[in-house]
């Protein structure tokens, strides 16, 4: 018996759709993702097609920026960390903007941080103890939550691709967090 | 959401190319038409042009790069410009996105002029609110 070519196409595809259900749930399990990336694929649809690529390929960019000014500023003589509170301020937005949950949680724990070193508003400060290597530390978490999330999102934009040349779907996400 | 036929206009004031980049079609897919800019002086710039919008969302805790009254993490940026608006005679609503609750700057923006805030990131549970606010101001 042969099986049919469509028969074996919509198979395909189907493969392809629960493995990406299944991707895309352990990354909002993980908490690396969160309901706002959902708020993006909401918005693509057949005139802005590829709007959640373009999007999170923007973020891959910035957020390259971003931490490379980082490791910049943190490399200088006297650090300027208002410079850095700045950076880091504005990677916690974007990421939260596509849902990256714990590229935000870093960044919030990294400014944090920065305020207390900040001594000038406070005037004096217990933790003298290498402050640059604590915020380099922090730096350093910031980049690995990054790195993690680039690496997953690639993964799951490629699967789309996959599914999409597979003459399927790519499904619609619920938060399973 | 049409106004007798005309679409509500809405412009996006945030520092951050990402986000402008998402609230920009967020709002379009709402059927806003949407001007985005970078930063509160811009905004001016745009009414002073003689643009007008129905909305104003600006994000809370834009720093004023190289300002003299860089607070980091506080709104004084937007206190500044909401008040600048108003100043101007700039009657739209004003909203700001935030990423703190209920702070205690919260009685200055709304001194300042500003109409509420919402936790950011927007999302369109937060744009459906904006429109039916809109609908009612203008019905």
């Amino acid at each position: 018996m042969e099986i049919g070519g469509e028969y074996l196409e919509i198979l395909g595809s189907s493969i392809l759709m629960t493995d990406y259900l299944e991707y895309s749930n352990a990354l909002f399990r993980e908490g690396l993702l969160d309901g706002q990336f959902i708020q993006l694929q909401m918005l693509r649809d057949d005139s802005n097609p590829d709007f959640v690529v373009e999007v999170v390929t923007l973020f891959f960019e910035d957020s390259q920026r971003i931490l490379n000014e980082l490791s910049k500023t943190l490399d200088e003589q006297n650090v300027d960390f208002k410079k850095i509170d700045a950076n880091v301020h504005q990677l916690k937005g974007s990421s939260s903007s596509i849902g990256a949950q714990r590229v935000r949680n870093a960044c919030i724990a990294f400014r944090s941080f920065c305020d207390a070193q900040d001594v000038e508003s406070y005037g004096f400060c217990f933790f003298v103890l290498f402050p640059d290597q604590m915020c380099l530390r922090c730096l350093q978490q910031v980049k690995q939550e990054y790195l993690l999330v680039k690496n997953k999102l690639e993964a799951l934009l490629r699967l789309e691709q996959q599914i999409v040349a597979a003459g399927g779907v790519v499904p619609t996400l619920n938060d399973v967090s | 959401m049409k106004k007798g036929g005309r679409k509500f206009s809405a412009l996006v004031v945030d520092d951050d190319q990402v986000i402008r980049n998402f609230e920009e079609k967020l709002l379009a897919r709402f059927e806003l038409e949407t001007k985005v800019v970078k930063n509160g002086e811009e905004a001016l710039k745009l009414f002073r042009e003689g643009y007008t919008f129905d909305v104003v969302v600006m994000d809370m805790e834009m720093p004023v790069k190289n300002g003299p009254e860089w607070y980091g993490g506080t709104c004084r940026p937007l206190v500044q410009a909401t008040r600048a608006l108003r100043a101007m005679g700039v009657d739209c609503m004003i909203v700001g996105v935030t990423s703190r609750g209920d702070g205690p700057e919260k009685a200055e923006l709304e001194a300042a002029g500003l109409n509420c805030c919402w936790e950011k990131p927007l999302n369109d549970k937060i744009v459906r609110t904006i429109l039916d606010e809109l609908a009612k101001k203008s019905s």
